[in-house]
């Protein structure tokens, strides 16, 4: 009879042990997941941060500027269109 | 001694007390044991709210307003998060060197940020919306009472060039103007919350449980084409300056889907920085102002001449001696012509050929017409302010008003209204809905107005007018054939006409398979012409012919100074 107690209690112990051990893991688990979701948040604003810096240096009133002042770029007069047929 | 024969005990006590201190105890106990049985058995959500409150915490999930796209994915507008400086005045206590430091870093006056810092206040905003690194360096100060909040803002990378299209959301993040309206409820999103468990450093160790999910903006993809839309703008604004004109707008529609490829007006401004807006900047002339359209209507009386059957495009009228009398009332050609044909009539916009084909319609069949084309009615594509134009019913016309209707005086249109109608020429016959978003499966076949052998003959009279002879010769693209009618009205003001101008234009090419319906009004031109042919016509000219190169279209016309490749296949040496 006291064996099987003792066997008993031992094993409600290890349970015991278990749960709060798995529960620890939970935890850290989800805290983990919090920060990559932090991360991932960050990264999207980076990338929304770069798609607006692109879109800004990308501007189409700005490639022109440059291409006309910079570069001395001009669209072709009519005479310099060459079409080339199919 | 003994303690048995300690004097206190020597009287022998009371059986009475003992009982009595038992008792007491005993009840207390039992009071204890039944105040704990209450606590945790029957009144326990008390407690566990208390004990919850402790390390539970709900958390705002916010939600971002939708990206919105050009139809080739180029951002247009896009949230990113900022910050917003904000402090508590009393708590506020900054030796003069910080102030001047916070001062420089948020782009404000020392002085200002005392003075805000005095105010009777427990909350005041220092700096709204600057960029999070900015932030970063102002809490590295560690400045005490000032605070920081997370916001969204708004960005504009094309700033002023499609400023109208896209309108702006005000400080709450909710559309203000143009699409951002239009489109609210799609780009706006909805913020959620949640409950999580927090250990004492702060970190989330359990997910209790998601109070509302957050529903995230949808990105919206446009119909517009963001090289269009700066190609029309470049050019509007170009012509306007040079023709030190008031105002203007530029519509560009692909003629098979309906899609709204450009649109751009001048005066505007930039949604990036709105501090110093006045009405004229803010207003979508395109959507919201209504003008005579002139000439650029007569192609639509012809066009029903033609469908009913009444005249054939050659048949002769007589337009000599270029003014004609309707009562009181005359009506004078520009320049008197003598007996022209229908498509002639077009081709010199002839008023009084017009007006006598108008004579012959009946009133409520030129109404029907003019309606089905959706003059007198708003598009209903959701901008705030959209004008209907002026279409008076049928049964309070006089003969007079049907013959200035038939060159479009004394009806009144928005330029989008104008370059939606001739999609009955640039189609065949047919009218689709215009639209704001990216359509991929156009349809195929539309609203008819007029019968396919009426839409062809007057392209090729809209083709007549673009080129020498023709009111616009100007409106010429190289190497593609284009159509088109110009339209030169005089101004109402208070209900007179002044002697100011409304010069427009409205075209679409390729002829052989058009593909863009382009719209041009120029207001109030002051210098170097006021006719659609010399001020409108150009703007058409340039924007078609680089619209149509950017697009790829295949030249179907080659005219002089287009030259043509002969490609000869290289000879294989022996």
């Amino acid at each position: 009879m006291a064996r099987v107690n003792l066997i008993l209690l031992i094993a409600v112990l290890l349970s015991a042990l278990a749960a709060v051990s798995s529960n620890h893991r939970a935890r850290k688990l989800v805290t983990e997941f919090e920060r990559e979701q932090e991360r991932m948040r960050a990264l999207e604003v980076e990338w929304g941060q770069l798609q607006l810096e692109q879109s800004t240096w990308a501007a189409h009133a700005r490639v022109e500027q440059i291409a006309r002042d910079k570069l001395g770029m001009r669209p072709p007069r009519a005479n310099q269109i060459i079409a080339i047929q199919p | 001694m003994r303690v048995s024969r300690s004097p206190l005990l020597v009287d022998r006590l009371p059986v009475w007390r003992a009982r009595l201190v038992l008792g007491v105890l005993l009840a207390g106990s039992l009071a204890l044991v039944g105040r704990s049985f209450y606590l945790q058995g029957i009144h326990k959500d008390f407690l566990i709210g208390k004990g919850e409150s402790r390390y539970e915490r709900v958390i705002e999930m916010p939600a971002t307003r939708g990206r919105i796209l050009d139809r080739n994915g180029d951002v247009l507008a896009i949230s990113t998060p900022v910050k917003s400086v904000w402090a508590i005045p009393e708590d506020a206590r900054l030796t003069p060197a910080q102030t001047r430091q916070l001062a420089t870093l948020i782009d404000l006056d020392a002085r200002e940020v005392t003075r805000k810092l005095a105010a009777e206040r427990d909350f005041v905003y220092l700096k709204r919306q600057i960029a999070p690194d900015v932030a970063t360096r102002i809490a590295n100060l560690k400045l005490p009472g000032i605070h920081f909040q997370n916001e969204y803002r708004r960005y504009y990378p094309a700033g002023e060039v499609a400023a109208h299209m896209l309108g702006f959301t005000g400080a709450e993040d909710a559309g203000q103007e143009g699409i951002e309206l239009a489109l609210n409820g799609q780009l706006a999103g909805k913020s959620g919350s949640r409950r999580v468990i927090k250990d004492r450093r702060g970190q989330i160790v359990e997910d209790v449980e998601s109070i509302h999910a957050p529903q995230e903006g949808k990105d919206t993809l446009l119909a517009l084409d963001a090289k269009l839309q700066y190609l029309a703008y470049a050019q509007l604004k170009q012509a306007i300056a040079e023709h030190k004109a008031k105002a203007g707008g530029i519509v560009v529609l692909d003629a098979r889907s309906g899609e709204v490829l450009a649109l751009a007006n001048l005066p505007t401004y930039n949604p990036n920085n709105r501090s110093k807006l006045s009405g004229a900047q803010l207003r979508n002339r395109a959507f919201t102002d209504t003008f005579e359209p002139g000439s650029t209507f007569k192609p639509f009386t012809v066009a029903l001449a033609l469908d009913k059957g009444q005249v054939r495009f050659d048949t002769p009228i007589q337009t000599a001696p270029g003014k004609l009398t309707i009562g009181t009332a005359t009506i004078h050609d520009a320049h008197p012509h003598g007996v022209l044909s229908v498509a002639q009539v077009i081709q010199k916009s002839s008023n009084v050929g017009v007006s006598k084909l108008a004579l012959n319609m009946s009133y409520e069949d030129m109404w029907t017409m003019f309606d089905s084309l959706g003059f007198g009615q708003p598009l209903k594509l959701g901008f705030p302010g959209e004008a209907s134009g002026r279409l008076r019913p049928w049964k309070r016309w006089r003969q007079i008003e049907q013959a200035t209707m038939s060159y479009g005086h004394g009806i009144s249109v928005t330029l989008i209204q104008l370059a939606r109608a001739y999609q009955v020429f640039a189609r065949n016959g047919d009218l689709v809905p215009l639209s704001l978003a990216r359509v991929d499966a156009p349809p195929a076949v539309g609203m008819r107005v007029f019968s396919e052998q009426t839409a062809r003959e007057m392209r090729a009279m809209l083709e007549m007018a673009v080129q020498p002879g023709g009111t616009a010769p100007k409106a010429q693209v190289a190497g593609y054939r284009v159509a088109g009618k110009t339209g030169t009205a005089v101004k109402l003001e208070g209900g007179a006409y002044t002697n100011k101008y409304v010069s427009a234009f409205v075209g679409f090419a390729p002829v052989s398979d058009p593909r863009l319906i382009v719209a041009v009004m120029v207001d109030e031109p002051s210098v170097g012409g006021y006719y659609g042919g010399e001020v409108a016509a150009p703007v058409f000219s340039s924007v078609m012919g680089s619209a149509l190169r950017a697009l790829g279209v295949p030249p179907d016309d080659t005219p002089r100074p287009l030259q043509v490749a002969n490609i000869v296949p290289p000879k294989e040496e022996m």
